[in-house]
């Protein structure tokens, strides 16, 4: 870890009217959360319904994709990632101390909100908010991982992403359900499968599964990032 | 004490024809709509939003394959129900298009560059988003084309009615381009950071058809299917669905829309107030940050 990567890290993602970027998207659910505890609309049917759909499979990817290609992306391709690299600074130090930036940016942002967006909804019933919150935490440091070495290896990381999140994740995993079960969104929610006694929560991996492929997915990603930043050939701005 | 003089260093003026303000918007577009298919720059720029275009390709040409050897009718996708099919698709090609088109110039503060020459602010403005907008109907249209021509090649029955219905969803596929193209420029023109207008565009999307789907979802499960047909007004997607369903005759692709003539006539106000509200932003955004 060093420091002043971090601090310079954090400024970029949080400068100017970024940090409201991403304070908007969970503002959005807790608002949601609100209104629907205010209306009565708070069974724990559709409480499951919001933290998951809302929670961790909307806010959750959006905000590790955000955080994890943000925090190197930007850097690399306008070449400014040189003045991090030409330091005495191990290349591996670098990548953690991006990765654990877009980690805290994730657990500030998505993490927190989806706590209290849970015990807005159902207070303490069936453990559910706790639940959720760790399922969020574990795919959010899994998610962050994947995306901090997508942006390494790829300058179109937001968009391999993106398809990643939404195409392989949701639409396909309606139709194959082999594509459901290799993915990151089952396997945080199976954490939080087992965490809780509430019914409506489903995954389709076991926990004795996931828990594996979480760790080896998160390890993957962040030796894959700092593989390919030894060998980072930096081109120029287009 | 100075004595200064001005010289006549013979600087000309230019004399000959001037091409005008049509030549300016036409080069303009032209030079957008290039852009947005990454046309004119590397490789690696055009390789994401012609691998969306062909993904957008797919499921028009496996339904024209299938209906060509079973010959049922009912394999056949919907004119009208493509684009909300396919909204996903759509909507990561406008995030990762519109800030090729509304940030880079604000996020390499080159603005003022192109109104040191004679652009008006609104044909710049114009000229954005009509290049956008075209290039998502093409997106969208093109599929929907194979699909009619496919159907009329492999002879489905009824074909006037086809035509019918063809030409009523590429209105709906012109509205959707426009309404799409106008919510992503704003987006992204007012997150130049690279890689956060991606996410700002499809965040905006995302969230609203989530939040949506939740409150239609809550909604429907209380049997009250006219707050859930309002409330289809606040996605993008379900908006201009409800514009095709009900004032182009079309069958609903959506969860549930609007009822009534009403229900349609506020949805296409609901585009229009979009459309006329994003260019009004678009200008001062641009005025802006030609000045400095």
């Amino acid at each position: 870890m060093n420091s002043t990567i971090a601090m310079i890290t954090f400024r970029a993602m949080l400068g100017r009217r970024r940090a409201l970027l991403l304070l908007a998207l969970p503002l959005v659910l807790l608002v949601l959360a609100a209104v629907l505890r205010y209306t009565g609309n708070n069974d724990l049917d559709i409480s499951a319904d919001v933290l998951q759909k809302f929670g961790l499979a909307t806010l959750l990817p959006l905000l590790a994709l955000i955080a994890g290609t943000g925090v190197i992306g930007p850097e690399i391709d306008d070449g400014q990632i040189m003045y991090v690299l030409t330091k005495p600074i191990p290349r591996q130090v670098v990548v953690l101390t991006k990765l654990a930036v877009a980690i805290v940016l994730v657990a500030v942002f998505a993490v927190v909100p989806t706590l209290l967006a849970g015990m807005v909804l159902t207070g303490s019933t069936a453990g559910m908010a706790p639940a959720f919150t760790a399922g969020v935490l574990v795919g959010g440091v899994t998610y962050s991982a994947v995306f901090v070495a997508l942006a390494v290896a790829s300058r179109n990381a937001v968009t391999i992403g993106l398809l990643y999140a939404l195409v392989w994740e949701s639409l396909l995993g309606n139709f194959a359900p082999g594509a459901k079960s290799a993915s990151i969104q089952q396997w945080a929610l199976s954490v939080t499968d087992a965490m809780t006694s509430a019914t409506p929560v489903k995954s389709t991996v076991d926990l004795a599964v996931a828990v594996p492929l979480l760790i080896v997915v998160s390890l993957g990603g962040t030796l894959l990032a700092a593989y390919r930043l030894r060998s980072l050939s930096v081109a120029h701005a287009e | 004490m100075s004595t200064s003089t001005i010289h006549d260093i013979g600087y000309r003026h230019y004399d000959g024809r001037r091409n005008g303000r049509a030549y300016v918007l036409r080069s303009l577009y032209v030079h957008s709509l290039r852009a947005a298919f990454g046309l004119g720059r590397p490789a690696r720029a055009k390789v994401m939003p012609f691998i969306l275009a062909a993904i957008m390709m797919l499921p028009a040409a496996g339904s024209v394959a299938v209906f060509a050897v079973t010959k049922e009718e009912d394999v056949l996708m919907r004119y009208s129900s493509y684009a909300p099919t396919l909204q996903v698709i759509i909507a990561i090609f406008l995030a990762t298009q519109a800030p090729v088109l509304a940030s880079r110039e604000l996020r390499f503060h080159v603005v003022p560059l192109y109104f040191s020459r004679p652009v008006g602010h609104l044909d710049f403005v114009l000229a954005k988003i009509a290049a956008m907008t075209s290039a998502l109907f093409a997106l969208i249209a093109v599929p929907v084309t194979v699909l009619y021509v496919g159907g009329l090649v492999t002879k489905v029955p009824h074909s006037a009615d086809q035509l019918g219905r063809y030409l009523a969803a590429l209105v709906g596929c012109a509205l959707f381009a426009l309404v799409l193209a106008a919510i992503g420029m704003v987006v992204a023109a007012f997150t130049p950071r690279r890689g956060f207008g991606v996410a700002a565009v499809i965040a905006v999307f995302m969230l609203s058809s989530t939040l949506v789907l939740v409150v239609q979802g809550i909604a429907e499960s209380e049997t009250n299917f006219t707050l859930s047909g309002w409330a289809g007004l606040f996605a993008p997607f379900n908006l201009v669905d409800t514009v095709q369903v009900r004032l182009l005759n079309a069958e609903k692709s959506s969860v549930q829309v609007a009822p009534g003539l009403k229900g349609g006539v506020v949805a296409l106000a609901m585009c229009a107030a979009i459309v006329f509200g994003s260019v009004a932003v678009l200008y001062r955004r641009f005025r802006k940050a030609g000045l400095s």
